[in-house]
């Protein structure tokens, strides 16, 4: 068979990557998980520590009930099934950030298993399995770099250490690297919507582990996997993979195999590289933590957790569609956090027109965002102040004219609509004579309309004051208007 | 099941240990001899025994109580200090080799 040399991109189609994602999310609890040291980020480097902590002899752990709770709530949240009970075991391994030698997780027996998180795939919905969320220890945090001895020296500050979290291991249904980040957005977003972790990638408290091979399309077998670690945005994932991916189809093209192994991504310059690590160093010897008892979340406990699960993302989502009549586009936007969303309906629920809020959302409030390259959180308008705006066009008191100009007012000097209504309000015309004047001539320039009127048509007078506040460019005092129609269409 | 010599070095390694030539000649015996009681308690059937990682969740618990309520005792509500404080700094740091006051210091780590 004569071949002829392909292009990467051809020899990239024969192949398909298959990815497992691996994710750690820190809890929000005030202690940590074993003992009742403090758990806050940002504190004096080893001032939240205790016996416990720092493995020193003879201490014992106790379970933070808190830490359970958060975990079964997510774990529900992410449609698992929770193990009634669960097992806590070592995980044994040296490196100085760790000082007991192990760290206390599950193994065998996780919290909870069989779960999935749907992303959008193919026009419709694609299930990811999520084969495990279980509870754990973090470690402290080793500094390489800053010190005068750095040459020679690790600092070590353990003020991490014990603080809870959950793994959440994926299956490697993945099948690129967007549906990684895919999953990716989707998981923080429950995640954030339960509210047991800030999911802050910048504080590490969520941190991502990706698990990637590739195999020729038709092939059953799994290629071998690389893990790439030390990614720290969901764009570098996705950047991470696709390079993975590549460097794997091109290095089994060339006749070559794939390491086994943990690779590091360089965000600077877009590529991972292997780790000098030892032959078979991994062999973490897991066994049940004999200093804790098994981990027992019975049905009374599970029902009180399930009650605490908010309405998710997606469903909210669905709902908002649906009440306000706004875009699945707008809905994406208005339900980035859960705090956003609690905003934009409590305002449209106060407001006379719910949907005249989500209009104004839609219509004015977003291009305008867009165009000035905002999120939504930086938006000068707020969401009571788009309520209030609301409102305002609502009884007539200022036409959509002027509440686009008000808009662009508020953009331009950063402040909050009400602020810049109070100063910009159009001066009211109510001088009785002045208003007369106006609907004396709407009326004679649309004689049919007063004829039906007349003729017991009543829900006509709707257009004479749209009529009227129009002329007077939205100016006139709509109760004045109403009142002095009823004389002059009466008479 | 016997252990080998090459057991013996990689547990050695696992465990950051250095041994002798005669250490690894005595644990080579020892091992050998825990391992050898192991495979005599394999000879039990333990078809429908289930494991027990800790004798304490089936001694010295009230056994009037069930499910969650049974192991409620070995928890703690999330309270900052509730069971005892944080150590002071200088406390915490004192047996370390080696700290400048405020971290820990050990020798260059470069790779996890």
């Amino acid at each position: 068979m004569v071949t002829t040399p392909e292009s990467s991109v051809q020899a990239l189609a024969r192949y398909e990557p298959v990815i497992g994602l691996e994710v750690h999310v820190q809890l929000l609890t005030a202690t940590k998980i074993f003992c009742s040291c403090s758990t806050k980020f940002g504190d004096p480097p080893n001032t939240n520590v205790c016996p416990v902590c720092l493995g020193w002899p003879g201490a014992l752990p106790v379970l933070n009930r808190k830490a359970v709770e958060y975990a079964t709530l997510a774990a529900m949240a992410l449609n698992c099934r929770i193990n009634e009970q669960s097992i806590f075991a070592r995980k044994n391994y040296f490196y100085p950030d760790l000082p007991k030698g192990y760290q206390i997780s599950q193994y065998d027996k996780p919290l909870a298993e069989h779960g999935y998180i749907e992303i959008p795939g193919n026009g419709g919905r694609k299930k990811i399995g999520i084969t495990r969320v279980h509870l754990e220890e973090d470690a402290g945090k080793s500094l390489h770099e800053g010190f005068a001895d750095s040459r020679d020296s690790t600092y070590l500050d353990l003020n991490r250490c014990g603080v809870p979290l959950i793994e959440i291991v994926s299956e490697p249904d993945i099948a690129t690297p967007g549906e990684a980040f895919d999953y990716l957005t989707r998981l923080k977003e429950i995640i954030l919507y339960t509210g047991v972790s800030d999911c802050n990638m910048e504080e590490g408290s969520l941190r991502c582990d990706a698990n990637v091979s590739v195999r020729p399309k038709g092939q059953e077998k799994f290629g071998t996997k690389t893990e790439v670690k030390n990614v720290n945005s969901f764009r570098f994932i996705k950047q991470a993979l696709e390079y993975e991916i590549e460097r794997q189809v091109e290095l089994i093209q060339s006749g070559g195999r794939v390491e086994q192994e943990t690779r590091l991504f360089n965000a600077a310059e877009g590529k991972t590289y292997g780790m000098r690590s030892k032959e078979h160093a991994h062999d973490y010897r897991y066994f049940p933590e004999p200093d804790l008892l098994p981990l027992v979340v019975d049905e009374k406990w599970e029902e009180a957790v399930r009650r605490q699960i908010p309405e998710l993302p997606e469903a909210r989502r669905a709902r908002m569609v649906s009440e306000y009549g706004i875009t699945a586009y707008d809905a994406g936007v208005l339900t980035a956090s859960r705090a956003l969303a609690d905003q934009f309906e409590e305002a449209a629920r106060a407001a006379k027109n719910p949907k005249r809020v989500a209009n104004l959302v839609q219509g004015e409030l977003m291009g305008r965002l867009k165009s000035k390259g905002l999120e939504i959180e930086q938006s000068p308008i707020s969401m009571k102040g788009v309520a209030f705006s609301a409102d305002l066009v609502e009884a007539g008191t200022i036409s959509g004219k002027i509440v686009k100009d008000l808009y662009d007012l508020a953009f331009e000097r950063g402040q909050d609509f009400p602020a810049i209504y109070e100063k910009e309000k159009p001066q009211q015309i109510t001088d009785t004579g002045a208003i007369e004047k106006i609907i004396d001539e709407i009326l004679a320039a649309n004689p049919k309309q007063v004829e039906q009127y007349r003729a017991g048509k009543t829900t006509v007078k709707g257009f004479f004051v749209g009529q009227v506040m129009k002329a007077s460019k939205g100016q006139a005092n709509p109760q004045m208007v109403n009142e002095l129609l009823d004389k002059k269409l009466g008479s | 099941m016997k252990v080998t010599e090459a057991d013996v070095l990689r547990v050695a390694e696992l465990a950051n240990l250095e041994l002798t030539s005669e250490e690894r000649v005595r644990l080579l015996k020892d091992l050998n001899s825990i391992v050898g009681y192991v495979d005599r308690l394999n000879q039990l059937d333990t078809t429908d025994v289930p494991p027990m990682a800790q004798v304490s969740d089936r001694y010295g618990v009230d056994q009037a109580k069930t499910s969650s309520e049974r192991f409620a005792y070995a928890s703690r509500d999330d309270v900052l200090h509730g069971l005892r404080p944080s150590l002071e700094r200088q406390e915490a740091l004192k047996n370390a080799p080696q700290s400048d006051g405020e971290f820990f210091k050990v020798p260059k780590v470069i790779e996890k």
